[in-house]
Protein backbone atom coordinates (compact mmCIF):
# COMPACT_ATOMS: atom_id res chain seq x y z
CA UNK A 1 0.00 0.00 0.00
CA UNK A 2 0.96 3.49 -0.66
CA UNK A 3 2.48 5.50 2.25
CA UNK A 4 -0.34 8.43 1.82
CA UNK A 5 -3.10 6.15 2.39
CA UNK A 6 -1.00 4.88 5.50
CA UNK A 7 -0.71 7.80 6.99
CA UNK A 8 -5.15 8.57 6.26
CA UNK A 9 -5.97 5.34 7.83
CA UNK A 10 -3.49 5.82 11.31
CA UNK A 11 -6.00 9.03 12.04
CA UNK A 12 -8.85 5.87 12.24
CA UNK A 13 -7.41 2.70 13.28
CA UNK A 14 -5.28 4.23 16.01
CA UNK A 15 -8.69 3.77 18.74
CA UNK A 16 -8.53 0.16 18.18
CA UNK A 17 -5.03 -0.88 18.48
CA UNK A 18 -3.60 0.77 21.40
CA UNK A 19 -5.58 2.19 24.24
CA UNK A 20 -2.60 4.43 25.45
CA UNK A 21 -1.67 5.63 22.48
CA UNK A 22 -5.45 6.92 21.61
CA UNK A 23 -5.87 8.70 24.85
CA UNK A 24 -2.51 10.78 23.93
CA UNK A 25 -3.80 11.21 20.44
CA UNK A 26 -7.05 12.71 21.57
CA UNK A 27 -5.38 16.08 21.62
CA UNK A 28 -5.46 17.48 17.81
CA UNK A 29 -2.12 17.00 16.37
CA UNK A 30 -0.33 20.42 15.59
CA UNK A 31 1.85 19.83 12.77
CA UNK A 32 5.11 21.69 13.76
CA UNK A 33 5.62 24.95 11.96
CA UNK A 34 9.05 24.57 10.61
CA UNK A 35 8.86 20.92 9.17
CA UNK A 36 5.67 22.03 7.49
CA UNK A 37 7.16 25.62 5.84
CA UNK A 38 10.39 23.18 4.68
CA UNK A 39 8.05 20.22 3.05
CA UNK A 40 5.36 23.13 1.31
CA UNK A 41 8.51 24.72 -0.26
CA UNK A 42 9.00 21.46 -1.51
CA UNK A 43 5.43 20.42 -3.03
CA UNK A 44 4.68 24.60 -3.87
CA UNK A 45 8.29 24.15 -6.70
CA UNK A 46 7.04 20.13 -7.86
CA UNK A 47 3.54 20.35 -7.39
CA UNK A 48 1.77 16.47 -8.03
CA UNK A 49 5.26 15.28 -8.83
CA UNK A 50 6.12 15.54 -5.14
CA UNK A 51 4.02 14.91 -2.09
CA UNK A 52 3.94 14.79 1.83
CA UNK A 53 4.17 11.49 3.56
CA UNK A 54 3.80 13.04 6.46
CA UNK A 55 5.02 16.04 9.41
CA UNK A 56 5.94 14.77 12.81
CA UNK A 57 8.46 16.95 14.78
CA UNK A 58 11.88 16.53 13.54
CA UNK A 59 10.83 14.18 10.71
CA UNK A 60 9.65 15.21 7.25
CA UNK A 61 8.92 12.77 4.22
CA UNK A 62 8.42 13.69 1.31
CA UNK A 63 7.98 10.87 -1.90
CA UNK A 64 8.34 11.10 -5.00
CA UNK A 65 8.33 9.37 -8.37
CA UNK A 66 11.44 7.37 -9.70
CA UNK A 67 11.52 10.33 -12.63
CA UNK A 68 11.32 12.83 -10.70
CA UNK A 69 13.91 12.10 -7.93
CA UNK A 70 17.00 13.52 -9.06
CA UNK A 71 14.85 16.73 -9.44
CA UNK A 72 13.84 16.81 -6.10
CA UNK A 73 17.01 15.64 -4.45
CA UNK A 74 18.49 18.31 -6.45
CA UNK A 75 15.76 20.94 -5.00
CA UNK A 76 16.56 19.14 -1.49
CA UNK A 77 20.67 19.91 -1.70
CA UNK A 78 20.22 23.39 -3.20
CA UNK A 79 17.57 24.94 -1.74
CA UNK A 80 16.42 23.31 1.21
CA UNK A 81 20.48 23.12 2.57
CA UNK A 82 20.32 18.92 3.35
CA UNK A 83 23.59 18.18 2.04
CA UNK A 84 24.82 14.39 3.25
CA UNK A 85 22.70 11.07 3.36
CA UNK A 86 22.37 9.08 6.79
CA UNK A 87 21.27 5.76 5.23
CA UNK A 88 19.35 4.05 2.29
CA UNK A 89 17.07 1.58 3.27
CA UNK A 90 15.30 -0.91 0.70
CA UNK A 91 12.16 -2.26 1.43
CA UNK A 92 10.02 -4.65 -0.69
CA UNK A 93 6.40 -4.78 -0.72
CA UNK A 94 5.57 -8.02 -2.62
CA UNK A 95 1.61 -7.21 -3.17
CA UNK A 96 2.15 -3.93 -4.44
CA UNK A 97 5.26 -5.42 -6.38
CA UNK A 98 7.10 -2.48 -5.45
CA UNK A 99 10.21 -2.09 -3.77
CA UNK A 100 10.13 1.26 -1.78
CA UNK A 101 13.91 3.09 -1.38
CA UNK A 102 14.08 5.55 1.44
CA UNK A 103 16.85 8.24 1.79
CA UNK A 104 17.21 9.80 5.05
CA UNK A 105 18.79 13.43 4.16
CA UNK A 106 20.58 15.32 6.97
CA UNK A 107 22.58 18.46 7.16
CA UNK A 108 25.71 19.53 8.86
CA UNK A 109 26.37 23.17 7.37
CA UNK A 110 22.97 24.67 8.27
CA UNK A 111 22.42 24.84 12.07
CA UNK A 112 18.65 24.77 11.84
CA UNK A 113 18.22 21.98 10.06
CA UNK A 114 20.60 19.69 12.60
CA UNK A 115 17.42 18.68 14.18
CA UNK A 116 15.78 17.77 10.62
CA UNK A 117 15.96 14.31 9.01
CA UNK A 118 14.39 14.20 5.90
CA UNK A 119 12.73 10.81 4.67
CA UNK A 120 13.11 10.90 0.77
CA UNK A 121 11.09 7.79 -0.53
CA UNK A 122 10.47 6.33 -4.19
CA UNK A 123 9.45 3.60 -5.66
CA UNK A 124 10.28 1.07 -8.00
CA UNK A 125 8.93 -2.01 -10.03
CA UNK A 126 9.85 -5.31 -8.73
CA UNK A 127 9.86 -8.44 -10.50
CA UNK A 128 8.84 -11.81 -9.33
CA UNK A 129 11.48 -13.54 -10.44
CA UNK A 130 14.45 -11.18 -10.03
CA UNK A 131 17.66 -10.12 -12.18
CA UNK A 132 19.82 -7.86 -10.55
CA UNK A 133 20.80 -5.17 -12.82
CA UNK A 134 19.26 -6.54 -15.88
CA UNK A 135 15.21 -6.24 -14.81
CA UNK A 136 13.18 -3.63 -14.54
CA UNK A 137 13.78 -3.05 -11.16
CA UNK A 138 16.07 0.57 -11.38
CA UNK A 139 16.17 3.81 -10.59
CA UNK A 140 18.64 7.11 -11.18
CA UNK A 141 21.38 7.14 -8.69
CA UNK A 142 21.34 9.91 -6.02
CA UNK A 143 25.23 9.46 -5.63
CA UNK A 144 26.37 12.52 -7.67
CA UNK A 145 23.92 14.52 -5.47
CA UNK A 146 24.47 13.61 -2.53
CA UNK A 147 28.17 11.81 -2.40
CA UNK A 148 27.67 9.89 0.83
CA UNK A 149 25.05 7.79 -0.77
CA UNK A 150 27.73 5.43 -2.49
CA UNK A 151 28.39 2.42 -0.17
CA UNK A 152 24.55 2.66 0.75
CA UNK A 153 23.48 2.21 -2.66
CA UNK A 154 25.69 -0.72 -3.36
CA UNK A 155 24.45 -2.45 -0.11
CA UNK A 156 20.57 -1.80 -1.78
CA UNK A 157 21.38 -2.94 -5.01
CA UNK A 158 22.89 -6.79 -4.01
CA UNK A 159 20.92 -6.64 -0.71
CA UNK A 160 17.08 -5.55 -3.10
CA UNK A 161 18.24 -5.88 -6.35
CA UNK A 162 17.73 -2.48 -7.48
CA UNK A 163 19.93 -1.41 -9.93
CA UNK A 164 20.86 2.46 -9.63
CA UNK A 165 21.71 3.87 -12.72
CA UNK A 166 24.77 6.04 -13.22
CA UNK A 167 26.37 5.00 -9.91
CA UNK A 168 29.97 3.94 -11.34
CA UNK A 169 30.41 1.18 -9.23
CA UNK A 170 27.36 -1.43 -8.53
CA UNK A 171 29.88 -4.64 -7.35
CA UNK A 172 29.12 -6.41 -4.80
CA UNK A 173 29.60 -5.31 -0.89
CA UNK A 174 28.40 -7.39 1.47
CA UNK A 175 27.82 -10.35 0.35
CA UNK A 176 30.17 -13.69 -1.06
CA UNK A 177 30.97 -12.84 -4.29
CA UNK A 178 29.38 -16.63 -5.16
CA UNK A 179 26.17 -15.37 -3.78
CA UNK A 180 23.70 -17.31 -6.67
CA UNK A 181 20.59 -16.72 -4.47
CA UNK A 182 17.88 -13.58 -5.05
CA UNK A 183 18.56 -10.51 -3.03
CA UNK A 184 18.34 -11.66 0.65
CA UNK A 185 16.18 -9.13 2.00
CA UNK A 186 13.44 -9.24 -0.57
CA UNK A 187 10.38 -10.54 1.00
CA UNK A 188 10.25 -14.19 -0.89
CA UNK A 189 14.01 -15.21 1.02
CA UNK A 190 13.06 -16.85 3.89
CA UNK A 191 15.61 -17.84 6.49
CA UNK A 192 16.12 -21.64 6.93
CA UNK A 193 14.10 -22.92 9.27
CA UNK A 194 11.42 -19.98 9.64
CA UNK B 1 43.69 15.84 1.23
CA UNK B 2 46.84 13.36 0.57
CA UNK B 3 50.01 14.44 1.53
CA UNK B 4 52.80 14.93 -1.17
CA UNK B 5 54.70 12.27 -2.68
CA UNK B 6 58.58 12.40 -3.01
CA UNK B 7 59.83 13.96 -6.63
CA UNK B 8 60.11 11.10 -8.80
CA UNK B 9 57.58 8.70 -7.76
CA UNK B 10 54.25 8.80 -10.54
CA UNK B 11 51.71 6.69 -9.46
CA UNK B 12 49.25 6.59 -12.33
CA UNK B 13 52.10 5.78 -15.05
CA UNK B 14 53.97 3.20 -13.47
CA UNK B 15 51.33 0.38 -13.62
CA UNK B 16 53.98 -2.22 -13.86
CA UNK B 17 55.62 -0.70 -10.26
CA UNK B 18 52.09 -1.61 -8.64
CA UNK B 19 51.21 -4.28 -6.22
CA UNK B 20 47.75 -5.42 -5.18
CA UNK B 21 47.65 -6.64 -1.34
CA UNK B 22 44.90 -7.72 -0.01
CA UNK B 23 45.44 -7.06 3.86
CA UNK B 24 42.59 -9.19 5.61
CA UNK B 25 40.18 -10.24 6.02
CA UNK B 26 41.89 -12.19 9.09
CA UNK B 27 44.60 -9.79 9.18
CA UNK B 28 44.85 -8.17 12.80
CA UNK B 29 45.55 -4.89 11.29
CA UNK B 30 42.34 -4.65 9.37
CA UNK B 31 40.08 -6.14 11.88
CA UNK B 32 37.55 -8.32 10.28
CA UNK B 33 37.47 -6.90 6.40
CA UNK B 34 39.27 -6.91 4.21
CA UNK B 35 41.30 -4.21 2.25
CA UNK B 36 42.71 -4.38 -1.01
CA UNK B 37 45.54 -1.84 -1.48
CA UNK B 38 47.58 -1.23 -4.29
CA UNK B 39 51.07 -0.27 -3.58
CA UNK B 40 53.56 1.74 -5.46
CA UNK B 41 56.85 0.76 -3.35
CA UNK B 42 55.67 2.66 0.20
CA UNK B 43 53.17 4.13 -1.11
CA UNK B 44 48.93 3.56 -1.31
CA UNK B 45 47.90 3.96 -4.65
CA UNK B 46 44.47 2.77 -4.58
CA UNK B 47 42.38 1.64 -1.19
CA UNK B 48 39.60 -0.66 -2.05
CA UNK B 49 37.15 -1.20 1.27
CA UNK B 50 35.71 -4.91 1.06
CA UNK B 51 33.91 -5.49 4.22
CA UNK B 52 31.05 -8.69 4.86
CA UNK B 53 33.32 -10.67 6.12
CA UNK B 54 31.16 -11.08 9.39
CA UNK B 55 27.93 -10.00 7.90
CA UNK B 56 24.80 -11.87 9.73
CA UNK B 57 22.00 -10.62 8.36
CA UNK B 58 20.50 -8.67 11.44
CA UNK B 59 18.30 -6.60 10.00
CA UNK B 60 16.52 -9.46 8.15
CA UNK B 61 17.03 -11.62 11.60
CA UNK B 62 14.59 -8.69 13.53
CA UNK B 63 11.72 -9.38 10.61
CA UNK B 64 11.09 -12.26 11.97
CA UNK B 65 11.03 -11.56 15.95
CA UNK B 66 8.83 -9.33 17.66
CA UNK B 67 9.93 -6.21 19.20
CA UNK B 68 11.01 -7.67 22.81
CA UNK B 69 12.30 -10.65 21.23
CA UNK B 70 14.95 -8.62 18.96
CA UNK B 71 16.50 -6.97 21.76
CA UNK B 72 19.10 -9.44 22.54
CA UNK B 73 20.44 -10.12 18.74
CA UNK B 74 20.15 -6.45 17.47
CA UNK B 75 23.10 -5.79 20.10
CA UNK B 76 25.20 -8.45 18.77
CA UNK B 77 27.23 -6.00 15.82
CA UNK B 78 28.69 -4.16 18.35
CA UNK B 79 28.94 -6.10 21.93
CA UNK B 80 31.07 -3.57 23.40
CA UNK B 81 28.43 -0.87 22.58
CA UNK B 82 25.25 -2.74 23.42
CA UNK B 83 23.72 0.16 25.23
CA UNK B 84 23.91 2.63 22.87
CA UNK B 85 22.91 0.58 19.87
CA UNK B 86 19.93 -0.55 21.56
CA UNK B 87 19.08 3.24 22.48
CA UNK B 88 17.77 4.08 19.42
CA UNK B 89 15.80 0.64 18.78
CA UNK B 90 14.12 1.46 22.07
CA UNK B 91 13.19 5.33 21.29
CA UNK B 92 11.74 4.16 18.08
CA UNK B 93 9.69 1.24 19.52
CA UNK B 94 8.70 3.60 21.98
CA UNK B 95 7.48 6.30 18.90
CA UNK B 96 5.65 3.31 17.53
CA UNK B 97 3.96 1.46 20.57
CA UNK B 98 3.45 5.18 21.81
CA UNK B 99 5.15 3.99 25.64
CA UNK B 100 6.14 6.60 27.99
CA UNK B 101 9.39 5.90 30.19
CA UNK B 102 9.66 6.80 33.39
CA UNK B 103 11.63 9.79 34.63
CA UNK B 104 13.82 7.55 36.40
CA UNK B 105 14.42 5.17 33.56
CA UNK B 106 15.94 7.80 31.41
CA UNK B 107 18.44 8.66 33.45
CA UNK B 108 19.51 5.17 34.31
CA UNK B 109 19.77 5.27 29.97
CA UNK B 110 22.03 7.81 29.94
CA UNK B 111 24.15 6.58 32.56
CA UNK B 112 24.74 3.71 30.90
CA UNK B 113 25.25 4.49 27.10
CA UNK B 114 27.81 6.83 28.87
CA UNK B 115 29.37 4.01 30.88
CA UNK B 116 29.01 1.62 27.61
CA UNK B 117 30.37 4.42 25.81
CA UNK B 118 33.98 4.51 27.81
CA UNK B 119 33.96 0.77 27.84
CA UNK B 120 33.77 0.87 23.83
CA UNK B 121 36.27 3.75 23.32
CA UNK B 122 38.80 1.99 25.81
CA UNK B 123 38.18 -1.32 23.90
CA UNK B 124 39.32 0.71 20.48
CA UNK B 125 41.83 3.15 22.13
CA UNK B 126 43.60 -0.22 23.39
CA UNK B 127 43.54 -1.74 20.06
CA UNK B 128 44.88 1.68 18.37
CA UNK B 129 47.59 1.58 21.00
CA UNK B 130 49.02 -2.15 20.17
CA UNK B 131 49.02 -1.12 16.27
CA UNK B 132 51.06 1.85 16.49
CA UNK B 133 53.58 -0.29 19.09
CA UNK B 134 52.36 1.38 22.31
CA UNK B 135 51.92 -1.96 24.00
CA UNK B 136 51.50 0.29 27.56
CA UNK B 137 48.22 1.83 25.85
CA UNK B 138 46.97 -1.87 25.45
CA UNK B 139 46.88 -2.59 28.79
CA UNK B 140 46.16 0.39 30.47
CA UNK B 141 42.91 1.19 28.89
CA UNK B 142 41.94 -2.80 28.94
CA UNK B 143 42.27 -2.49 32.61
CA UNK B 144 40.65 0.64 33.28
CA UNK B 145 37.89 -0.71 31.20
CA UNK B 146 36.95 -3.16 34.13
CA UNK B 147 36.00 -0.63 36.36
CA UNK B 148 32.73 0.31 33.74
CA UNK B 149 32.24 -3.00 33.00
CA UNK B 150 31.93 -3.53 36.85
CA UNK B 151 29.37 -1.06 36.91
CA UNK B 152 27.93 -1.98 33.93
CA UNK B 153 27.33 -5.51 35.40
CA UNK B 154 26.63 -4.35 38.67
CA UNK B 155 23.18 -2.80 37.13
CA UNK B 156 22.61 -5.22 33.86
CA UNK B 157 23.98 -8.54 35.47
CA UNK B 158 26.60 -9.32 32.06
CA UNK B 159 29.60 -7.95 31.96
CA UNK B 160 29.63 -7.62 28.32
CA UNK B 161 26.05 -8.23 26.18
CA UNK B 162 23.84 -6.40 28.40
CA UNK B 163 20.69 -6.25 26.64
CA UNK B 164 19.64 -4.18 29.49
CA UNK B 165 17.67 -1.44 27.43
CA UNK B 166 14.18 -2.44 26.30
CA UNK B 167 11.29 -0.33 24.91
CA UNK B 168 9.53 1.60 27.85
CA UNK B 169 12.66 1.77 30.13
CA UNK B 170 15.11 -0.16 31.19
CA UNK B 171 15.28 -4.43 32.31
CA UNK B 172 15.56 -3.68 36.00
CA UNK B 173 16.60 -0.92 38.78
CA UNK B 174 19.83 -0.54 39.61
CA UNK B 175 20.91 -1.81 43.04
CA UNK B 176 21.19 0.25 46.56
CA UNK B 177 24.42 1.31 46.86
CA UNK B 178 24.89 2.27 43.57
CA UNK B 179 25.29 5.72 43.41
CA UNK B 180 28.46 5.81 45.82
CA UNK B 181 29.68 2.77 44.20
CA UNK B 182 29.59 4.75 40.93
CA UNK B 183 30.72 8.03 41.69
CA UNK B 184 33.81 6.35 43.46
CA UNK B 185 34.98 4.26 40.63
CA UNK B 186 34.42 7.28 38.38
CA UNK B 187 36.66 10.19 40.61
CA UNK B 188 39.27 7.29 40.10
CA UNK B 189 38.57 6.15 36.33
CA UNK B 190 38.80 10.46 35.89
CA UNK B 191 42.24 10.16 37.58
CA UNK B 192 43.26 7.41 35.14
CA UNK B 193 41.92 9.04 32.39
CA UNK B 194 44.08 12.35 32.45
CA UNK B 195 47.32 9.78 32.93
CA UNK B 196 46.70 8.71 28.95
CA UNK B 197 47.15 12.33 28.56
CA UNK B 198 51.08 11.90 29.66
CA UNK B 199 52.05 8.40 28.70
CA UNK B 200 49.99 8.03 25.06
CA UNK B 201 48.89 11.52 23.71
CA UNK B 202 52.14 13.80 24.70
CA UNK B 203 54.39 10.89 23.51
CA UNK B 204 56.26 12.17 20.68
CA UNK B 205 56.58 9.00 18.60
CA UNK B 206 52.98 8.87 18.43
CA UNK B 207 52.61 12.06 17.24
CA UNK B 208 55.23 11.67 14.88
CA UNK B 209 53.13 8.85 13.03
CA UNK B 210 49.99 10.26 13.18
CA UNK B 211 50.07 14.13 12.94
CA UNK B 212 49.24 14.79 9.80
CA UNK B 213 48.95 11.65 8.21
CA UNK B 214 45.00 10.56 6.54
CA UNK B 215 43.93 14.33 6.94
CA UNK B 216 40.07 14.98 6.18
CA UNK B 217 39.26 18.17 5.47
CA UNK B 218 35.95 19.60 6.45
CA UNK B 219 34.57 19.92 3.71
CA UNK B 220 35.47 16.46 2.52
CA UNK B 221 34.10 15.58 5.78
CA UNK B 222 30.59 16.58 5.26
CA UNK B 223 30.57 15.93 1.90
CA UNK B 224 31.14 12.06 2.32
CA UNK B 225 28.81 11.86 5.40
CA UNK B 226 31.12 10.81 7.75
CA UNK B 227 29.87 11.07 11.51
CA UNK B 228 31.43 10.87 14.88
CA UNK B 229 35.05 11.55 16.17
CA UNK B 230 35.86 11.33 12.42
CA UNK B 231 33.10 14.60 11.97
CA UNK B 232 34.07 16.54 14.84
CA UNK B 233 37.77 15.78 14.31
CA UNK B 234 37.49 17.98 11.05
CA UNK B 235 36.00 20.75 12.59
CA UNK B 236 31.97 19.87 12.37
CA UNK B 237 30.15 20.49 15.57
CA UNK B 238 27.54 18.12 15.22
CA UNK B 239 26.69 15.56 18.21
CA UNK B 240 23.14 14.22 18.08
CA UNK B 241 23.23 14.75 22.57
CA UNK B 242 23.55 18.41 21.68
CA UNK B 243 22.02 18.50 18.22
CA UNK B 244 18.65 16.07 18.77
CA UNK B 245 18.53 15.77 22.46
CA UNK B 246 16.57 12.61 23.27
CA UNK B 247 15.56 11.02 26.79
CA UNK B 248 17.19 13.69 29.54
CA UNK B 249 20.38 14.94 27.42
CA UNK B 250 19.11 18.32 27.22
CA UNK B 251 19.09 18.42 31.43
CA UNK B 252 23.06 17.59 31.66
CA UNK B 253 25.87 19.61 31.87
CA UNK B 254 28.55 19.07 28.91
CA UNK B 255 29.83 19.95 25.54
CA UNK B 256 30.60 18.93 22.32
CA UNK B 257 34.05 18.36 21.75
CA UNK B 258 35.26 19.52 18.42
CA UNK B 259 39.15 19.65 16.78
CA UNK B 260 39.93 21.11 13.76
CA UNK B 261 43.22 19.27 12.49
CA UNK B 262 41.50 16.03 10.69
CA UNK B 263 44.12 13.94 11.44
CA UNK B 264 44.81 10.74 12.73
CA UNK B 265 45.93 12.30 15.81
CA UNK B 266 42.88 14.96 16.35
CA UNK B 267 40.66 11.61 15.15
CA UNK B 268 42.28 9.31 17.75
CA UNK B 269 41.64 12.26 20.59
CA UNK B 270 38.22 13.46 19.98
CA UNK B 271 37.01 9.68 21.75
CA UNK B 272 39.07 10.66 24.35
CA UNK B 273 37.60 14.07 25.09
CA UNK B 274 34.52 12.60 24.63
CA UNK B 275 35.10 9.83 27.96
CA UNK B 276 36.03 12.75 29.85
CA UNK B 277 32.88 14.10 29.14
CA UNK B 278 30.75 10.97 30.07
CA UNK B 279 32.39 11.01 33.27
CA UNK B 280 30.79 14.35 33.83
CA UNK B 281 27.52 13.59 32.23
CA UNK B 282 27.44 10.23 34.57
CA UNK B 283 27.76 12.47 38.00
CA UNK B 284 25.53 15.29 36.65
CA UNK B 285 23.20 12.45 35.73
CA UNK B 286 23.54 10.68 39.17
CA UNK B 287 22.97 13.79 40.84
CA UNK B 288 19.93 15.11 38.89
CA UNK B 289 18.23 11.60 39.00
CA UNK B 290 15.36 10.52 40.67
CA UNK B 291 16.06 8.73 43.94
CA UNK B 292 13.05 6.43 43.52
CA UNK B 293 10.41 5.39 41.18
CA UNK B 294 9.64 2.75 38.47
CA UNK B 295 12.19 2.16 35.90
CA UNK B 296 9.98 0.64 32.93
CA UNK B 297 6.44 0.71 31.47
CA UNK B 298 4.81 -2.55 31.22
CA UNK B 299 4.04 -3.99 28.30
CA UNK B 300 1.18 -5.44 26.66
CA UNK B 301 2.00 -9.02 25.57
CA UNK B 302 3.22 -8.95 21.98
CA UNK B 303 2.36 -5.31 21.00
CA UNK B 304 1.80 -4.48 17.94
CA UNK B 305 2.46 -0.86 16.08
CA UNK B 306 0.62 0.70 13.98
CA UNK B 307 0.83 1.63 9.73
CA UNK B 308 3.94 3.70 10.82
CA UNK B 309 7.43 4.48 10.56
CA UNK B 310 10.26 5.39 12.85
CA UNK B 311 13.85 7.12 12.80
CA UNK B 312 15.40 7.68 15.52
CA UNK B 313 19.02 7.72 16.33
CA UNK B 314 21.81 8.66 19.29
CA UNK B 315 25.34 9.49 19.38
CA UNK B 316 27.06 6.39 19.77
CA UNK B 317 30.89 5.57 20.68
CA UNK B 318 31.41 5.80 16.34
CA UNK B 319 28.91 8.42 15.86
CA UNK B 320 24.98 8.72 15.35
CA UNK B 321 23.61 5.75 15.16
CA UNK B 322 19.94 5.61 13.44
CA UNK B 323 17.44 2.58 13.57
CA UNK B 324 14.71 2.86 10.80
CA UNK B 325 11.44 0.80 11.40
CA UNK B 326 8.60 0.40 9.23
CA UNK B 327 5.66 -1.46 10.81
CA UNK B 328 2.52 -3.03 9.34
CA UNK B 329 0.52 -3.44 12.11
CA UNK B 330 2.10 -6.70 13.54
CA UNK B 331 3.82 -7.68 16.31
CA UNK B 332 6.84 -8.51 14.34
CA UNK B 333 8.95 -5.46 12.31
CA UNK B 334 7.89 -5.61 9.09
CA UNK B 335 11.62 -4.13 8.11
CA UNK B 336 14.33 -2.48 10.31
CA UNK B 337 17.28 -0.23 9.17
CA UNK B 338 20.65 -0.30 11.32
CA UNK B 339 22.49 3.20 9.91
CA UNK B 340 25.64 2.58 11.40
CA UNK B 341 28.66 5.04 12.09
CA UNK B 342 31.21 2.44 10.69
CA UNK B 343 29.23 2.10 7.74
CA UNK B 344 29.29 5.44 7.07
CA UNK B 345 33.11 6.03 7.86
CA UNK B 346 34.26 3.70 5.59
CA UNK B 347 33.82 5.88 2.57
CA UNK B 348 36.34 7.92 3.35
CA UNK B 349 38.80 4.83 3.91
CA UNK B 350 40.02 5.19 0.00
CA UNK B 351 40.58 8.42 0.20
CA UNK B 352 42.49 9.12 3.26
CA UNK B 353 44.82 6.01 2.90
CA UNK B 354 45.53 7.32 -0.72
CA UNK B 355 48.66 8.60 -1.02
CA UNK B 356 49.82 7.76 2.42
CA UNK B 357 52.79 5.03 3.48
CA UNK B 358 51.59 1.57 3.79
CA UNK B 359 52.92 1.94 7.59
CA UNK B 360 50.66 4.27 8.45
CA UNK B 361 47.87 2.26 7.31
CA UNK B 362 46.96 1.20 10.49
CA UNK B 363 47.53 4.65 11.98
CA UNK B 364 44.96 5.77 9.82
CA UNK B 365 42.53 2.42 9.35
CA UNK B 366 41.84 2.41 13.17
CA UNK B 367 41.52 6.01 13.87
CA UNK B 368 38.90 6.40 12.03
CA UNK B 369 36.65 4.70 14.87
CA UNK B 370 35.44 1.63 13.16
CA UNK B 371 34.08 -1.18 13.49
CA UNK B 372 33.59 -4.48 11.21
CA UNK B 373 31.34 -6.61 13.14
CA UNK B 374 28.96 -3.29 13.12
CA UNK B 375 29.36 -2.06 9.88
CA UNK B 376 28.32 -5.80 8.36
CA UNK B 377 25.56 -5.67 10.42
Amino acid sequence: MSSEKIINEKSSETVETKLEVAKKETIPVVEPKFEKSLAEKVVTKFGTKATIGFIKPNRIRINAKKENILDVATFIRDELNFDHAESVTGVDYPQSKEIEVVYHLGSYTEPQLAKQVLTLATRVPREDIPNPGNDSTRMPSLRDIFYSVEFHERECFEMLGVYFEGHPDNRRLLLPEDWADIPPFRKDFSIKGR
Amino acid sequence: MTTSLPPGIQLEKADDRIMTLNVGPQHPGSGHMRLIIKVDGDYIVSCDPDPGYVHRGEEKMAEYRNYIQNIPHLERPIIHDSCNILYPYCLAVEDLLGLEVPERAKYIRVIASELNRCVYTLYWLAIYGIFLGHSTMFMWPMGDREFCIDLLEAMSGARVTHAYFVPGGVRNDVPANFEERCLRQIDYFEKRLKQYEDIFYQNPVLKQRTEGTGVLSRMDAIRLGTTGSVLRSAGVDFDVRKKEPYDVYDNLDFQTQVLKEGDSYARSRVPYLDMLESCRIIKDALKKMPKSGSVRTKLKPNPKGGNEEAYRRVESGRGSLGMYIVSDGKPEPYRVKISVGSFRNLICMPYLLKGEKLGNMPAVYWSLNYWPVEADR
